[in-house]
């Protein structure tokens, strides 16, 4: 995780009990009628009065040094208020952070939202300018004058890591090898994790397949692009509205970027027009605060689509070698992967989360795994839900799928020979806690889905996923009002519309009360303490428990109020349906209180309700998945299309069923995309090539069939309603189901991601 | 350079404005009318988020000149609900889930008005090619597929 594990984390034991509203699709979310009438205030609606507009200068080139930055005309031009440069933004010393599932590293984060000695990708930010028209802030930019001196680029992870490429950083030396090489390497970092001895392990095999996959990357292709609006005022304070996962990480980014106090600086996290990963850490903020500070006026900013394919997010590209052995029954017996991942134009992919998900899913004795984090010149790589982790299990549920043929064992079969359970001793670590790993591959075995028939040209693949549900620093307050209404306020950014629903349920299972009378507040950073971002399927799963904490403690003091006005102890208050109640026929005869009759009387008896959590959650539950797939491949043509497609997961619980389904859909097209279509693509000069939705082509509705659904519940034991992430998993499965699912159609079986008809078509006729 | 004086209708209320040659109906909508609920994804065409109807016809207003839109009639999502009372098609996809962060919605509202305009009985086949010019990156698009059928048969009285 790069998280440090607290022996101080807080962690609810689950409990069996009757539900009212948890488990029940409530009929109304929170969000919902703000979002189908176009009143939802996403960053880029809100507007201050006398704003400016803020555009930002881009470099052309993948590599080059700056020589210098003329901004003088931009600045002369009428309407232009402010221009910042490399020169407005202190230089940060090397100090990592935990930024999502991504770890950051200060210095570069800074060179990253404004290049210092460099550029080191097309889109890189060196220059940006306000003034009092977006059609005047494009002009000043057509007005900087850069000199560049270019340099030769690298683009591919290979190519990168030979000892002759152009070399990113000149102070980078691999970490991770003894002794510290005496040369700088793109190679930022080399890990290395095992259990027990692979090469003894494939000593006991009957068959051994080793497999080299590359795959290309890809972008969250969040619909929203990043915007924000900040606001600058006197005393040295900032303002900020803006679009992102987690707005305390950004705020402690701002902090450190700008040397601010963080107090000084309110981020108001506004409705997330998605994220998926690539919002949880800062592109245009710093950059909008120093304008609003030079000009004296609120900035806002909007990144193009154009900005937001070079500049932001994506995925890493990646070169990953598996190698697995297993014996004639069907047992694997040692398992080796080598991870290539790039990382962009600074160190940090997701390679260190990456690599413990490889063989999470079976219990396997011997595992080598070795990675290698790689600086090249694209955008710095930002996570994409399960970062990472798509693209391995892409190589290794291809071998499995392929070792299970060769042995002529059903793939489900093998998969169910080797999988993980409760104990399962993992390559990083841990034992496995009790985990539905072993019931999703049941109910795949049993689902409609295994009985369809496949017509001619048509093939069915399986796959499967893990991902971990990280806790961390989660803190919320429910205050009761004086008729007896409760508003939450939550700081886990809600980035879908799920998680405030879930809230409400919990909330109003806790205190007995209907959802109609909850209110959810999604707090901005001065009203609450710090959360971490949303991330690592933590929203619901960590937010529920500080919502469980703060509903408990408001109990609490509700209990206490009614022990003040029966006079008796508070023991001898019970919290029952929405009332407090003597506990026992012997505490005396007392009507029942309910939460309206508390609260009217609170102020007398000590002072408003509330409950309140400031937790550090441990014992988020791992989620596992199987994805059945069904293809039909044209081979005049070499297209794919999904026929049939079935997802079955652990959830733990399904607070919110019909939103868990939702989710699983959600997962399984960006991974069919993922699978089949995008891709980065550059020119020789380093130059993204398909910056724009036309040529980065995205599932449309018509690509896609209906995805069916089956939700497995093996609880939790570290959540008071055994709830587990679930918005992660459903992206993993589907690159190599889709992979498995043409090689039952074909015959073939591709290495090379996108599989698109070019390639389908020239592996068909290699056959 | 001199502002241009539109005079349209939008949701049936007559509109004035000022606009700069370059700019779009959806700059002018979401910059001068703050009319928000229209959202820019990509303003190249490509994504539907900025869908809007402009004398009966779908079309990307990131696509149309705001000079071109003068005595023509404009309706966004604003007007989509009659007052407190969603349109069908509103109240169905809250019913089925159809939208998770929801940027995509006000566009793929406004297409799904439109297609069952034309096709008040359309099969799923014919909802998803109907949109398939509106992105969508949360749902995979099946709840608001079932949610278009479900609206078109409510709407049919069926
Ligand atoms: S913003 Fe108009 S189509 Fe994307
Ligand atoms: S609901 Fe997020 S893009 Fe459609």
């Amino acid at each position: 995780m790069g998280l440090k594990p607290t022996p101080y984390g807080t962690a609810i034991p689950f409990e069996e009990k009757e539900l009212k509203f948890v488990g029940k699709n409530p009929t109304e979310r929170p969000d919902a009628i703000e979002k189908v009438t176009g009143r939802a205030r996403y960053a880029a609606d809100y507007s201050l009065p006398g704003q400016l507009f803020g555009k930002v200068l881009r470099s052309p080139h993948a590599h080059a040094n700056i020589l210098s930055i003329d901004t003088s005309a931009a600045e002369a031009l009428p309407g232009v208020k402010a221009v910042v440069t490399m020169d407005d933004f202190p230089d940060l010393e090397v100090e990592i952070a935990a930024a999502g599932e991504l770890m950051v590293n200060f210095r570069d984060v800074t060179r990253n939202v404004m290049a210092r000695e460099k550029v080191l990708y097309d889109g890189h930010p060196l220059a940006a300018v306000a003034a009092t028209s977006n059609a005047i802030a494009k002009r000043a930019l057509k007005l900087i004058k850069v000199e560049y001196e270019v340099l030769p680029h690298v683009i591919d992870v290979v190519e990168a890591m030979q000892p002759d490429a152009p070399i990113l950083h000149e102070d980078q030396f691999t970490k991770g090898v003894d002794p510290k090489p005496e040369k700088p390497s793109n190679i930022a970092t080399r890990i290395e994790s095992k259990l027990g001895n692979s090469e003894e392990g494939f000593k006991k095999a009957d068959v051994i397949i080793e497999r080299h996959f590359n795959t290309k990357a890809a972008h969250q292709g969040y619909i929203e692009p990043h915007a924000c609006v900040a606001n600058y005022t006197e005393g040295g304070y900032a303002e900020v509205w803006t679009s992102t996962q987690g707005h305390f990480v950004f705020r402690s980014q701002i902090a450190k970027i700008l040397k601010m106090d963080l107090a000084k600086i309110t981020v108001t996290p506004a409705e997330l027009g998605g994220g998926f990963g690539g919002k949880n850490t800062v592109y245009l903020e710093p950059l909008a605060i120093v304008l609003s500070k030079k000009s004296r006026h609120p900035v806002k900013m909007v990144m193009t689509r154009d900005e937001v394919f070079r500049a932001t997010g994506p995925t890493s590209g990646t070169n990953t070698k598996v190698k697995i052995g297993a014996t004639k029954d069907g047992k694997i017996t040692g398992a080796q992967a080598e991870l290539n991942y790039q990382s962009g134009a600074f160190a940090g992919s997701s390679l260190s989360m990456a690599a413990v998900t490889v063989f999470t899913r079976y219990d396997i004795e011997n595992i080598l795994v070795i990675g290698h984090d790689v600086t090249c010149n694209r955008p710095k790589v930002a996570a994409y839900r399960a970062p990472g982790a798509p693209m391995i299990a892409f190589g290794v549920e291809s071998v499995i799928d392929e070792l299970a043929e060769k042995l002529e064992i059903d793939p489900i079969e093998f998969r169910l020979t080797n999988a993980a359970k409760e104990g399962t001793q993992t390559h990083f670590g841990p034992k496995l806690g009790p985990i539905g790993f072993v019931e999703t591959l049941e109910a795949a075995k049993a689902s409609e889905h295994m009985k369809m028939p496949l017509g001619p040209n048509q093939g069915r693949g399986i796959a499967t996923g893990f991902w971990f549900t990280i806790g961390n620093e989660t803190s919320s307050t429910l205050n009761i009002a004086e008729d007896g209404t409760a508003s939450f306020v939550y700081g886990t950014v809600d980035v879908a519309g799920g998680s405030r629903a879930v809230f409400t349920q919990i909330v109003a299972e806790e205190l007995g009360i209907p959802l109609e009378s909850i209110r959810v507040v999604q707090s901005n950073t001065t009203s609450l303490g710090f959360n971490f971002t949303t991330a690592g399927s933590r929203g619901t799963a960590a937010g529920s428990m500080a919502a469980v904490k703060a509903s408990r403690d408001a109990v609490a003091r509700m209990c206490d109020i009614a022990a003040k006005i029966w006079d008796v102890d508070i023991d001898e208050v019970a919290w029952e349906d929405g009332h407090a109640r003597p506990a026992g026929a012997n505490v005396g005869d007392f009507d029942p209180l309910s939460v309206a009759d508390l609260a009217k009387k609170a102020a007398y008896y000590g002072g408003t309700i509330a409950g309140h959590a400031e937790l550090n959650v441990v014992g988020g539950g791992p989620g596992f998945g199987t994805h059945i797939i069904d293809v039909e491949v044209d081979k005049g043509t070499g297209a794919v299309k999904v026929l049939r497609y079935s997802v079955i997961q652990d959830a733990g619980k399904a607070v919110f069923p019909d939103y868990v389904k939702a989710q699983f859909h959600g997962g399984a097209v960006q991974g069919i995309g993922m699978a089949l279509n995008e891709e980065y693509i550059y020119d020789e000069n380093g130059i993204m090539e398909n910056p724009g939705f036309l040529d980065y082509r995205m599932p449309v509705a018509s690509d896609v069939p209906n995805i069916d659904t089956i939700i497995v519940e093996v609880p939790n034991p570290n959540h008071p309603y055994g709830v587990r992430g679930i918005g992660e998993v459903p992206i993993i499965p589907p690159l190599a189901a889709i992979a498995n699912a043409i090689h039952d159609a074909t015959g073939i079986r591709l290495q090379d991601h996108p599989m698109s008809p070019p390639k389908v078509l020239k592996a068909m006729s290699e056959l | 350079m001199s502002k241009h004086h539109i005079t349209t209708t939008i949701n049936g209320d007559e509109v004035d404005f000022l606009c700069e040659t370059s700019q779009t109906l959806l700059d002018v909508l979401r910059d001068e009318l703050h009319l928000t609920g229209t959202k820019e994804g990509c303003a190249t065409g490509d994504c539907g988020a900025c869908s809007v109807s402009l004398d009966g016809v779908l079309v990307c207003s990131c696509l149309v000149l705001g000079v071109e839109t003068g005595g023509k009639k404009i309706e966004t999502i604003e007007g989509m609900a009659d007052g407190d009372e969603l349109h069908p098609l509103q109240r169905k996809f809250v019913e089925h889930v159809a939208l998770q962060c929801g940027i995509c919605t006000p566009g793929l509202l406004v297409a799904a008005r439109s297609l069952l305009a034309k096709n008040p009985d359309p099969t799923e086949e014919e909802v998803r090619f109907g949109l398939a010019g509106n992105l969508c990156r949360c749902t995979g698009y099946q709840n608001i597929v079932n949610a278009v059928l479900d609206a078109a048969a409510e709407m049919r009285g069926a």
